[in-house]
């Protein structure tokens, strides 16, 4: 990789002024994807600031009715929480799946996030859950988050902070992975929650996106019969050596059964 | 130059790095702990995994500098006084090694996984392990091993 | 107790590994390990198109770039190109086409990660930064990358003297006997198969450090080889002119090679010539990207069969015709493994009476193709096995029946196959019964109806298989075109005070040579494991040796350190008779004693050593001092393991995902000396199986020439989880012409395997109508081979 200019800051608000005088900053969270990005020479930024040592962005609470994972948290802890598995657990398995177990101890759910990886699991559990990204500067919703491939609503000097998921009713996550890098295939997370219904689909399309097609179905049957028996369209999916359009779609289908079969 | 430190396999170590180098490039070429293996450029293969504070991770894929102050243990420091740790010496026992390139890496993740699970079952094992790769033994033999190595740690 | 040694430690015995202990506590030495004072190192700047005119280089910025020593292209390469060690003649007798293949590319690129420069700094990571300052004016043309499609009219050319890029066009076996077989046939069995390409994948990538003495002008080259006097031969005598006698290669502890690291690469010749200009040590290591682009990939046939049979299912004759893809420069042993390593065995385990097979090789604007890890011989078992599976389809004749109706018996035994092989030995009737017992085949329908209650589909596939390995007899391979002789080199030192270094020309990596040989030198000379150590790998240490592949170590580099004990033997009887005042001949050895027989007169081979190098008492005038003895072994013929394995699969519907669940391999490879290796080798080679099966694949973008499983995020290795426990069975029949009986067990896992993965998937999906499934059958091929049979159903 390229050099750069490395930053350990210890307060959100010293990452946001280092961020805010580099010509061309990266934050790096757990760096399990940017690393990787970088080796490649596939990105150059002239800093780097690392974001390991702030105490504020770890940790996992519960709060109120749902529960509030802190950016740097990595996936081995959100799997291995008590808390999550009490509160969410469907969160937990899906923690508990992400990568390989190397990459879960570095990994975190703000760098997943920010990162927005269309192949990435966390997408599915925050889009099908509803739930709300803290930065340090305000609240996004789910739904206005994510925008694209690789695109996400942050704006710059923004950081997450946190990620508060609301307790669903039940919710269940099953994945289909590309078999050699392991990453989603197709992702699907069902959650019968408050606010209603919702499928979110990961690893199908350029971003993650709810399904109304499946939220219909099985917010008037929550069975795996229910979601099997949709048949989704196969515009605007990814195509690639591994699947076709038409394969993901239909995998959308087997997977939502599955993760409805799992929420019970 | 940065300069970064850290406690590698229990003794403190110092050295000048660029932002860039990563940690298993620091323990290969700085202290010529030359039993961390580079397999990949996409953090796959698993041959490059040490512990970093205790948890298993791929050392190509973290920074030198993001260890700052880290506790590093590495193949090298798996043994003590000359004794294999009984996950080195289940390898041994069952054949779980060949050409010996992914098996640093293969036990520093097989000691992880019994540190998670102390006594994992074969699909445990199988699944537990999807973080290294080996080309050799066709895994057979190192589930064989991860096996005897667990009872052999009693759970520790 | 010198029983013990045989019983503990001999043959036969599951002796844990010598050279475990430094492998797990990180002391093994791999050619990245090494550093030698003063080096630089190297990155090589690689072609980014697959087909492109160099216009110009202007490499100016990078040699004023922070830590350059010096950076070379084309122009500057002076010296020879990579050569090919067997030439094949086309059916008109004209020899192969052999382009140049230089280690820098001089006027064109060929395949993307062609090596365009070579940068020389004092980091790694100045080197790779100054190499993006090297600028390369390139015109891209048209590139072919499907060896289906690259004879054919108006296919873009690799090189102007391969018309419609063939490098040959070759036949084997009888034709006009076949036709006519043909014409009697009551039922013919037709198929068109892809093999697809394999990137081997050693989890070492490669790496070669050059260094040049300065003040003897010596050149050392540390590499990643299997054969580190094969390099020294060919890059000394074809590519640098170097002569052997300044020129050391060491092949430290290898990483894996499966055939990968056999071959002789551009980067060795590169980092030694380079290490000569700069007068500096040069070290290269490959990032794993690059081995993806550049290490010799394997299989990458597409082939047309038919098969012919009378209508009690007995085969009359058997028709082959197949193109094989060369890459874009042939690589050191390509030419022969789509010929000799491949026809040669379409007489399979069957008694076929007549065989007619051509091939055609091809250039492509792709990496080069080359042996991994079976070698022409798996394409030819995948091929057999699913002719003999579909024809038994098409006769209705059991799966089972046919191949044991057609088996070669066991006392037709030296067997003529019609395609010049003749097998010493074998005894595939109870491989099979073996396999069929071991897997339980006749309690499947159980486990299938099992499968079903839980919403799979499960099938059992079968393949009985033969390979020819230890290779090979010198004069015989001479006659087919290879280019060196094929023996073995072994070399016993026993030292003064008794212990014994085994030098030998079979290097080890991964395969265990130095506790197998020393298993094998403890039992025949009698002396405590401890006391023997096993040298390999380092051209000023081992006499010679042509190395290790093709399953031959055993076979040909263990007969050779047979041959060199009994010269050990034969001098020490000598000594010993001196010594107790004996004549030789009522000299015997046994246990590790030489005894006078019906006396209790004996002596070690301790104490002949400690004689034989203070001879102080001893037959100077009829002996030289010392003890150490020298053998090269050219073997009488190839060796043919064989055997049969089991595959049983479940296949999920919905998602087209296969699980092998059960896979049994019984194989006879002869005499085993250390059943624990050999068991260890069928594991991995039966896990390469599964993942030619289901898994692997090169995939080359058809029209950018792109690689679009470059690295381990699109290319799919086997892991943990996707391989099953493996049962291993061995029921030997001795190699008769070597003097272990040994066959070679490296490869068998990996040819018998990929059949009866797909003969398994194939029957699982079959009462959905699928017929058909090309490797590797990946759940997204599975999915849609059930989608199109429903289609076809509806």
């Amino acid at each position: 990789m390229h050099d750069f200019a490395y930053h350990r800051p210890s307060s959100v608000a010293d990452a946001v002024k280092a961020l805010g005088s580099a010509s061309d900053g990266k934050l790096l969270a757990g760096g399990q994807s940017l690393l990787p990005t970088l080796r490649q020479r596939l990105a150059e930024p002239s800093d780097v600031i690392d974001l390991g040592a702030i105490a504020e962005l770890k940790g996992i609470k519960v709060e109120g009715d749902g529960i509030t994972i802190g950016a740097t948290t990595t996936h081995a802890e959100v799997a291995a929480s008590a808390d999550v598995k009490k509160t969410i657990p469907a969160l937990a398995v899906l923690a508990g799946g992400i990568g390989d177990r190397q990459v879960r101890h570095r990994g975190t759910i703000g760098g997943s996030l920010a990162n927005n990886d269309p192949a990435a699991d966390y997408p599915a559990a925050v889009l099908g859950l509803g739930a709300t990204i803290r930065t340090n500067k305000r609240e996004i919703k789910a739904d206005d988050y994510f925008k694209g491939l690789f695109e996400t609503a942050l704006g710059d000097g923004e950081i997450i902070t946190a990620v508060h998921f609301p307790k669903p009713e039940k919710a269940g996550y099953m994945k289909f992975e590309q078999p050699a890098s392991r990453f989603c295939l197709v992702g699907v997370f069902v959650a019968k929650t408050k606010a209603g219904l919702r499928v979110a689909v990961t690893g199908a399309g350029p971003c993650v996106f709810r399904s109304k097609e499946l939220e219909a179905a099985l917010g008037s049957n929550f069975t795996a019969d229910a979601a099997k028996a949709v048949k989704l369209k196969a515009d605007g999916l990814n195509s690639d050596l591994h699947g076709s359009p038409e394969y993901r779609a239909a995998l959308i289908s087997v997977m939502a059964a599955r993760a409805a079969a799992a929420a019970g | 130059m940065p300069t970064v430190s850290m406690t590698v396999n229990g003794k403190p170590v110092t050295g000048e790095v660029e932002g860039r180098t990563l940690l298993v490039h620091f323990l290969r070429d700085k202290l010529h702990l030359t039993g961390t293996h580079v397999g990949c450029d996409t953090a796959q293969c698993g041959a490059c995994t040490v512990h970093l504070d205790g948890k298993a991770v791929k050392s190509c894929n973290v920074l030198a500098l993001q260890a700052n102050g880290a506790k590093v243990t590495t193949i090298e420091g798996l043994a003590t006084n000359g004794t294999l740790h009984p996950m080195q010496e289940a390898f041994r026992d069952n054949h779980g090694l060949q050409c010996g390139y992914c098996t640093p890496g293969m036990v520093m993740a097989a000691v992880s996984l019994v540190k998670d699970v102390p006594n994992p079952s074969e699909d445990q094992i199988r699944h537990g392990l999807d973080g290294n790769i080996c080309r050799c033994t066709g895994y057979h033999n190192i589930v064989k091993a991860v096996k005897a190595g667990a009872q052999a740690m009693g759970g520790k | 107790m010198p029983n013990d040694i045989a019983t503990q430690t001999g043959i036969g015995a599951r002796v844990k590994r010598k050279e475990d202990f430094r492998f797990l506590t990180g002391r093994g030495t791999y050619t990245d390990d090494i550093n030698r004072p003063g080096q630089t190192y190297a990155y090589i700047l690689r072609s980014p198109h697959a087909a492109a005119d160099i216009v110009k280089i202007d490499a100016s910025k990078a040699k004023a770039a922070p830590g350059v020593v010096a950076v070379f292209t084309g122009a500057d390469y002076e010296k020879g190109g990579l050569p090919a060690g067997w030439q094949i003649h086309s059916k008109d007798g004209s020899p192969m086409i052999e382009p140049p293949h230089f280690p820098l590319c001089k006027d064109k690129v060929r395949h993307v990660g062609d090596q365009v420069a070579l940068v020389c700094a004092e980091t790694y990571a100045q080197a790779r930064d100054a190499a993006e300052l090297i600028e390369v004016d390139y015109k891209e043309t048209t590139p072919i990358v499907n060896v289906g499609d690259a004879d054919k009219a108006g296919a873009p050319q690799v090189w102007p003297e391969a018309k419609n890029n063939v490098c040959y066009d070759w036949h084997l076996g009888d034709k006009a006997a076949t036709d006519a077989a043909f014409a009697k046939a009551a039922h013919v069995t037709k198929i068109d198969l892809v093999n697809q390409r394999l990137i081997p994948n050693a989890m070492e990538p490669r790496a070669a450090i050059g260094d040049f003495d300065r003040a003897t002008g010596e050149f050392t080259l540390y590499t990643t080889s299997q054969n580190p006097h094969v390099i020294r031969l060919l890059m000394g005598a074809f590519v640098l002119q170097i002569p052997e006698a300044k020129l050391r290669v060491v092949a430290p502890d290898v990483g894996g090679g499966f055939g990968s690291k056999i071959f002789h690469y551009a980067e060795e010749a590169l980092v030694t010539w380079a290490a000569g200009k700069i007068e500096r040590p040069v070290k290269w290591t490959a990032e794993r990207s690059e081995s993806f682009l550049t290490d010799a990939h394997g299989r990458d046939h597409v082939s047309h069969a038919e098969l012919a049979l009378d209508k009690d299912g007995k085969f009359l004759g058997l028709r082959v015709s197949t193109k094989a893809n060369m890459g874009a420069y042939l690589s050191t042993f390509a030419p022969c493994i789509p010929t000799y390593l491949y026809a040669t065995l379409l007489a399979g385990v069957y008694t076929t009476p007549a065989i007619y097979c051509e091939v055609k090789a091809l250039f492509t604007h792709t990496a080069v193709v080359d042996a991994y890890r079976g070698a022409g011989r798996p394409e030819c078992t995948y091929l057999l096995e699913r002719l003999v599976e579909k024809a038994a389809r098409e006769t209705g004749m059991d799966r089972v029946e046919i191949r044991r109706k057609n088996f070669i018996p066991v006392n037709a035994f030296p067997y003529q196959t019609p395609v010049a092989l003749q097998y010493d030995s074998g005894d595939y009737f109870s491989t099979l019964d073996m396999a069929l017992k071991m897997s339980d085949w006749a309690g499947f329908e159980k486990r299938k109806a099992d499968a079903k209650a839980r919403g799979k589909l499960r099938g059992i596939g079968i393949s009985t298989y033969i390979e020819a390995c230890g290779i090979a007899p010198s004069a015989v391979v001479g006659s087919l075109g290879a280019r060196a002789g094929l023996y073995e080199c072994g070399s016993i030192r026993v030292h003064p005070t008794g212990s014994v270094t085994v030098f030998t020309g079979s290097h080890s990596h991964g395969q265990g040579h130095e506790t197998t040989f020393a298993q094998l030198v403890s039992e025949g000379l009698g002396i405590s494991i401890e006391n023997v150590e096993v040298s390999h790998g380092d051209t000023n240490k081992v006499p010679f040796g042509m190395g290790t592949y093709g399953s031959r170590s055993l076979a040909v580099g263990g007969s050779a350190l047979v041959k060199a004990m009994d010269k050990v033997i034969a001098k020490s009887k000598k000594i010993a008779a001196h010594l107790l005042e004996a004549s030789v001949a009522d000299i015997e050895f046994k246990d590790g004693k030489f005894t006078v027989v019906g006396t209790d007169k004996s002596k070690t081979l301790g104490e002949i050593a400690l004689a034989a190098y203070v001879p102080h008492n001893y037959p100077i005038t009829e002996l030289e001092p010392g003890l150490e003895e020298t053998a090269f072994y050219d073997p009488l013929n190839f060796t043919f393991p064989g055997g049969t394995h089991v595959c049983e699969v479940e296949v999920d519907p919905e998602t087209g995902v296969v699980q092998v669940v059960n896979f049994t391999a019984a194989d006879d490879i002869g005499r085993v000396i250390n059943p624990m290796i050999v068991e260890g080798q069928v594991h991995g080679g039966v896990a390469q199986g599964i993942g030619q099966a289901l898994l692997e694949g090169a995939a080359y973008d058809a029209e950018s020439g792109q690689l679009l499983t470059g690295s381990y995020m699109d290319y799919c290795m086997p892991r943990a989880d996707n391989v099953p426990n493996i049962q291993v069975g061995n029921h030997a029949t001795m190699c008769t012409h070597n003097p272990l009986g040994s066959k070679g067990v490296g490869e068998v896992g990996a040819i018998g395997s990929p059949p009866a993965v797909i003969n398994a998937v194939l029957d699982a999906l079959l009462p959905l109508g699928v017929k058909d499934i090309t490797m590797p059958a990946t759940p997204y091929k599975v999915w849609q081979a059930i989608q199109s049979a429903k289609k076809a159903a509806e």
